[in-house]
C-alpha cells in the first residue's frame, strides 16, 4: 500500500513539474524545476527500498543481520542531491530576477508573444 | 610507483580547488597577485596533466582510492589513457582562456579566476572519477562554474541566454539522477567498474529497469554533448558568453561525449547483445542528424559566434556517429578528431572577439543583405588595394588556420583526423548504409565549413572600407597562437598521438583491464 502511495506521489510531482517546466513564465519554470527535483529526490530515496523501523546505522555491539538495516547509501545520495538542487534553484531565481529586470518581462524568451 | 607519484591522480582535482579558495580570499583590487596565483596553478596543472599522460601511457590505469577505502565501497579516481589526455586538453584550454582573460575580461566582473579554476576542477574530476554518483557531483561543479562564467560580464543577451542554458542543464541533471538511482536500485553499486561486472549479471526481470536507467543517463550525457535534438540551446548560450568563457566551454561538450564513451562500453560492452547494438544504432543516428544540423547551421550562420557554435555541434556529431560504429580503430580516430576540433573551435571563439572588436555592430547582417540584394552605396567603392597591417595579417592567418583545422584540410590536424576516420570507417568489412551516409556528411560538413569560412573571411579581412583600428595586444593573440600551435604539434606528432589514442580506444572497447585495475 505504501509503495502505491509513494509511487503516485512521485508521479503527480513529476507530472506537475514537467507541465510547469514547459510554461512560458519564468516563475512557473522555477516551480516546475522544484517540483521535479522533489520527485527525483523521493525517487532516489525509494531506491533503497521502503522500510519502516529499520535504522541505516550499525548499532554498537555485535553486528546485526544486514536484512534488518535500511540501505544508508540512497539517504546519503539524496542529501547531496537536495543540497545541489537547492543551490541551483537559488541561482536560477537570481538569474530570472536579473532577466526580469533587464528585459522588463517575465517571459522565458525575454519578450511577450506577438498577438 | 613511489609514494608521491600515486597522489598525482588527484592533483588535477585538488590543485584548482585550492587555487579557487585562495583566489576567493584575495581582494579583487590586487589583480596582479590574483593573476600570478592563477597562472602558477595553471602551469602546475599543465605539468601534472603531462605527467599523468606519461604515466598512463605505461599501460595499466592508475587507480587512486580516496581515503583508501577498498574499491566498490569508496570513491575511486582512475587515470587511464583517455582520462589523462582529456585532462591535458582541459589544462591547455584553461591556460589559453586564462591568458586571454588577463587582458581585460577578468575586470568585467568579480571572481573570474576562481570560477575558471572551479570549472577546471569539475572538468578534471568528471574525466578522472570512477564512480557514477561522483560523476554527477563533478558535472554539477562544472555546471555551477559554467553558469557563473556564462553570466560573466552581464548584459541582457547573456542573462537571457544563460536562463535557457541553466534550465536545460538543470533538467538534464535531474534525468542523470533518475538514471543513476535506477541503476543503483537494480545493481546495488555505483562504482563504474563494479557496474561493468554486475550489469551483465542482472536478473532478467530487472534488465528492463537497468536499461531504462542507462537510457536516462545517455539522454543526460547527450544534452551536455550537444546532440540533436538536444542542442538548440548551444549556439545561443556559447555565442552570448564572453570570449574566454566560450573558449573553455568548448571542452564542456566533450565531457558529455567522454561520459558516453566511458559508460556505454562498461555497461554493455562485455555482454554485447541487444542493448549495445540498440545504443550504437541510436548514437549513429543521433550523430548523423547532429552533424547535418551543425553543417547546415554553419552554412546559414550570419554571425561569427554562431558559426563557431554550429561547428562545435558538427564536430560533436562527427564524434558521436563515429563512436556509434563500435569499432576501436574508428573510436581512436574519433578521439584524435575530438582533440583537434576542440582546439580549433576554442581558438575560433577567442579570435571572434578580436575580429569583432573593430567592426561596427550589425556589420554581418548588412553584408549578408548586400550579398543578396546588392549593396546600396557600394557602386563607387574604391578598387585600391589596402596594405594590411601586421596585426590584421596575424589575425587573418589565425582565422585561416582555424578554418582549415575545422574543415579538415591539410596541413593541419583536422585533415589527419578526417583521413584517419575515413580510413578506419572504410576498413569495416561490409560497409553499412550509415557508414556511407557518414562518409558523405563528413565531406559535406568540410565543404560547408570551407564555404562559410571563406565567405566570412573575405567579408572581414578583404573589405577595404573596414575601419582599421585594430587595437590588439600581443597577449590577446598569444593564447590563440598557443591553441593553434598545439594543433600543429598534434599534426607533426600525429603518429605518436594516434598510437596513444588507438591504445586508449582499445582499452575502452575491452574494459576488462579497467575493471580489473579498479577491483583488484
Amino acid at each position: 500500500m505504501s509503495e502505491l502511495v509513494v509511487a503516485l506521489a512521485i508521479g503527480v510531482l513529476a507530472g506537475c513539474g514537467t507541465w510547469l517546466l514547459l510554461r512560458p513564465r519564468t516563475f512557473q519554470v522555477v516551480m516546475g524545476l522544484s517540483l521535479l527535483s522533489y520527485a527525483v529526490n523521493l525517487f532516489i530515496f525509494c531506491m533503497g527500498g521502503l522500510r519502516s523501523h529499520a535504522a541505516p546505522f550499525v548499532p554498537a555491539g555485535p553486528p546485526p543481520d544486514p536484512a534488518l538495516l535500511a540501505d544508508p547509501l540512497p539517504q546519503a545520495l539524496v542529501l547531496t542531491a537536495i543540497v545541489i538542487s537547492f543551490a541551483m534553484t537559488a541561482l536560477l531565481v537570481i538569474v530570472l530576477l536579473a532577466a526580469r529586470g533587464l528585459s522588463g518581462t517575465d517571459h522565458v524568451d525575454g519578450r511577450e508573444d506577438e498577438r | 610507483m613511489n609514494a608521491w607519484q600515486q597522489h598525482l591522480v588527484i592533483v588535477p582535482v585538488v590543485l584548482p580547488l585550492a587555487a579557487a579558495a585562495v583566489l576567493l580570499a584575495i581582494d579583487e583590487r590586487r589583480r596582479a597577485l590574483k593573476r600570478s596565483v592563477a597562472f602558477v596553478c595553471l602551469l602546475a596543472l599543465l605539468g601534472a596533466a603531462v605527467a599523468l599522460v606519461r604515466a598512463a601511457d605505461q599501460g595499466a590505469p592508475a587507480v587512486y582510492r580516496v581515503g583508501d577505502w577498498p574499491a566498490p565501497f569508496g570513491i575511486v579516481l582512475v587515470a587511464d589513457r583517455l582520462s589523462a589526455v582529456m585532462v591535458l586538453l582541459a589544462a591547455v584550454l584553461g591556460l589559453a582562456a586564462f591568458l586571454f582573460a588577463c587582458t581585460h575580461w577578468d575586470r568585467a566582473g568579480p571572481r573570474f579566476h576562481s570560477l575558471l579554476q572551479v570549472l577546471l576542477m569539475g572538468v578534471d574530476g568528471a574525466f578522472l572519477t570512477g564512480d557514477l554518483f561522483n560523476l554527477f557531483v563533478f558535472f554539477e561543479v562544472l555546471l555551477a562554474a559554467s553558469y557563473g562564467l556564462a553570466l560573466h560580464g552581464s548584459g541582457a543577451a547573456r542573462v537571457q541566454a544563460s536562463l535557457h542554458y541553466i534550465v536545460v542543464n538543470l533538467t538534464a541533471s535531474l534525468l542523470f539522477l533518475i538514471g543513476a538511482a535506477l541503476i543503483y536500485g537494480v545493481t546495488g553499486t555505483l562504482n563504474l567498474a563494479d557496474l561493468g561486472v554486475r550489469i551483465p549479471a542482472v536478473a532478467a526481470a530487472d534488465r528492463g529497469l537497468a536499461e531504462a536507467g542507462a537510457g536516462m543517463l545517455a539522454v543526460a550525457f547527450l544534452v551536455k554533448a550537444g546532440s540533436w535534438p538536444l542542442c538548440f540551446w548551444l549556439p545561443r548560450s556559447y555565442g552570448a558568453a564572453c570570449a574566454p568563457a566560450a573558449a573553455l566551454f568548448a571542452i564542456l561538450t566533450k565531457v558529455g561525449i567522454y561520459a558516453v564513451l566511458r559508460v556505454l562500453p562498461l555497461f554493455f560492452g562485455a555482454a554485447g547483445g541487444e542493448p549495445a547494438s540498440f545504443a550504437r544504432e541510436w548514437l549513429t543516428i543521433g550523430g548523423l542528424l547532429t552533424l547535418t544540423y551543425g553543417a547546415i547551421g554553419v552554412f546559414g550562420a550570419q554571425e561569427l559566434s554562431r558559426l563557431a557554435g554550429f561547428s562545435l555541434i558538427a564536430s560533436c556529431g562527427t564524434v558521436l556517429a563515429a563512436v556509434g560504429a563500435g569499432q576501436a580503430a574508428v573510436s581512436g580516430a574519433a578521439l584524435y578528431y575530438l582533440i583537434a576540433s576542440t582546439l580549433g573551435v576554442s581558438a575560433l571563439f577567442l579570435l571572434i572577439e578580436l575580429v569583432e572588436r573593430s567592426r561596427a555592430p550589425g556589420a554581418d547582417m548588412l553584408a549578408i543583405t548586400a550579398e543578396a540584394f546588392g549593396s546600396p552605396e557600394g557602386e563607387e567603392r574604391e578598387e585600391v588595394g589596402v596594405a594590411i597591417p601586421g596585426t590584421w595579417a596575424v589575425l587573418g592567418l589565425s582565422f585561416v588556420a582555424c578554418a582549415l583545422l575545422l574543415a579538415g584540410l591539410p596541413p593541419l590536424p583536422g585533415f589527419v583526423a578526417k583521413l584517419a576516420l575515413l580510413d578506419a570507417l572504410l576498413r569495416i568489412a561490409p560497409i553499412a548504409l550509415p557508414t556511407w551516409v557518414l562518409l558523405a556528411l563528413l565531406m559535406f560538413s568540410g565543404l560547408a565549413t570551407v564555404i562559410a569560412a571563406s565567405r566570412t573571411g573575405v567579408r572581414i579581412f578583404w573589405t577595404p572600407e573596414r575601419p582599421m583600428s585594430a587595437r590588439v595586444g600581443v597577449f590577446e593573440i598569444l593564447p590563440i597562437l598557443i591553441l593553434l600551435g598545439a594543433g600543429i604539434a598534434l599534426a607533426i606528432e600525429a603518429g605518436g598521438v594516434m598510437r596513444y589514442l588507438d591504445a586508449a580506444a582499445q582499452a575502452l572497447h575491452a574494459p576488462s583491464g579497467y575493471i580489473d585495475g579498479v577491483l583488484r
